[in-house]
């Protein structure tokens, strides 16, 4: 299997939050942790584009460069995911992720922050698949189960594509074929056409400009 | 004496046995996806543990959940 990967369709996102609030409720992320939101860029301006962003599980995630306990690993199937165990709540990933993935959960007097939670592509943690234990730390394991995220699922515009990066790449190929626009995929070129570390690049579909 | 003596020698000595590791990196081996959870509460349509099903199945969920496309033409 290629790659796991996110792609949000600009042309199809109607910012209405439903990929955030289906996230929330799957893996009963706590206030203030937003693993997914909707960014809308130019708004209110005629032509305004909203994208749904979270953790894209990079081919070259910064995060995993910067964190000095190296909480970080990615499974067979490229989904950058952490271990809560390790991590210390620095928050150099924080400042290192080009999307704003990790988020902080204010635990604690005075705000101490948390261990970072990000989006894990619903593929869990690092503790028994489906168990009790991963579903309080990371959340529900849905690839574990046969399932692809939960935001990609629910779309209600299929704007969000989640799942083999070469599935998804055809369907946005196909899309823009149809209906002749909008071939920008806006964060492609960030999460999987990095050149860092001497990694060859990740080219974007065809006929779509990263 | 000489025993006291060789007691506060191995106690010295053998003080770093009980440490546990602290080298960087300690990060515990993930299960594959594909192996499933072992409940019945999957999708169906494949096999728990098997990698090939499991793949083949979420391709076809892709397709038939995402690519609206390939369902309406």
């Amino acid at each position: 299997m290629a790659r796991m990967k996110f792609i949000c369709d600009a042309e199809r996102c109607i910012e209405c939050n439903g990929c955030v609030t289906a996230c929330k409720n799957e893996h009963e992320v706590p206030w203030g942790v937003n693993r997914r939101r909707v960014v809308t860029l130019n708004d209110g301006v005629p032509g305004e584009r909203s994208i749904s962003v979270a953790c894209m599980h990079c081919s070259d995630a910064p995060c995993m460069a910067v964190c000095p306990v190296n909480c970080f690993y990615r499974t067979d199937e490229g989904v950058v995911l952490h271990d809560k165990d390790v991590c210390i709540g620095c928050g150099y990933c924080a400042y290192a992720c080009p999307f704003g993935a990790p988020q902080f959960p204010s635990q604690g007097t005075f705000g101490v922050r948390g261990k970072m939670d990000k989006c894990t592509f619903c593929a869990g943690g690092p503790e028994v698949n489906g168990s009790q234990a991963e579903f309080e730390k990371y959340g529900r394991n849905r690839l574990a189960e046969g399932k692809l995220p939960i935001c990609a699922e629910m779309c209600s515009t299929k704007a969000l594509i989640a799942g083999d990066g070469d599935v998804v790449a055809d369907i946005l190929r196909n899309r823009v074929l149809n209906r002749g626009k909008g071939a920008e995929v806006w964060g492609w070129g960030t999460a999987y056409g990095s050149k860092q570390a001497g990694q060859p690049g990740v080219a974007a579909p065809a006929g779509v400009k990263s | 004496m000489k025993l006291a003596l060789s007691i506060a020698v191995l106690s010295v000595l053998l003080a770093a046995c009980g440490e546990k590791p602290q080298a960087l990196g300690a990060v515990s081996k993930d299960e594959a996806a594909y192996k499933g959870t072992g409940k019945s509460f999957v999708a169906g349509g494949w096999k728990q543990g098997d990698r090939i099903s499991w793949e083949s199945q979420l391709k076809a969920r892709m397709q038939r959940g995402q690519n609206d496309y390939s369902r309406m033409n």
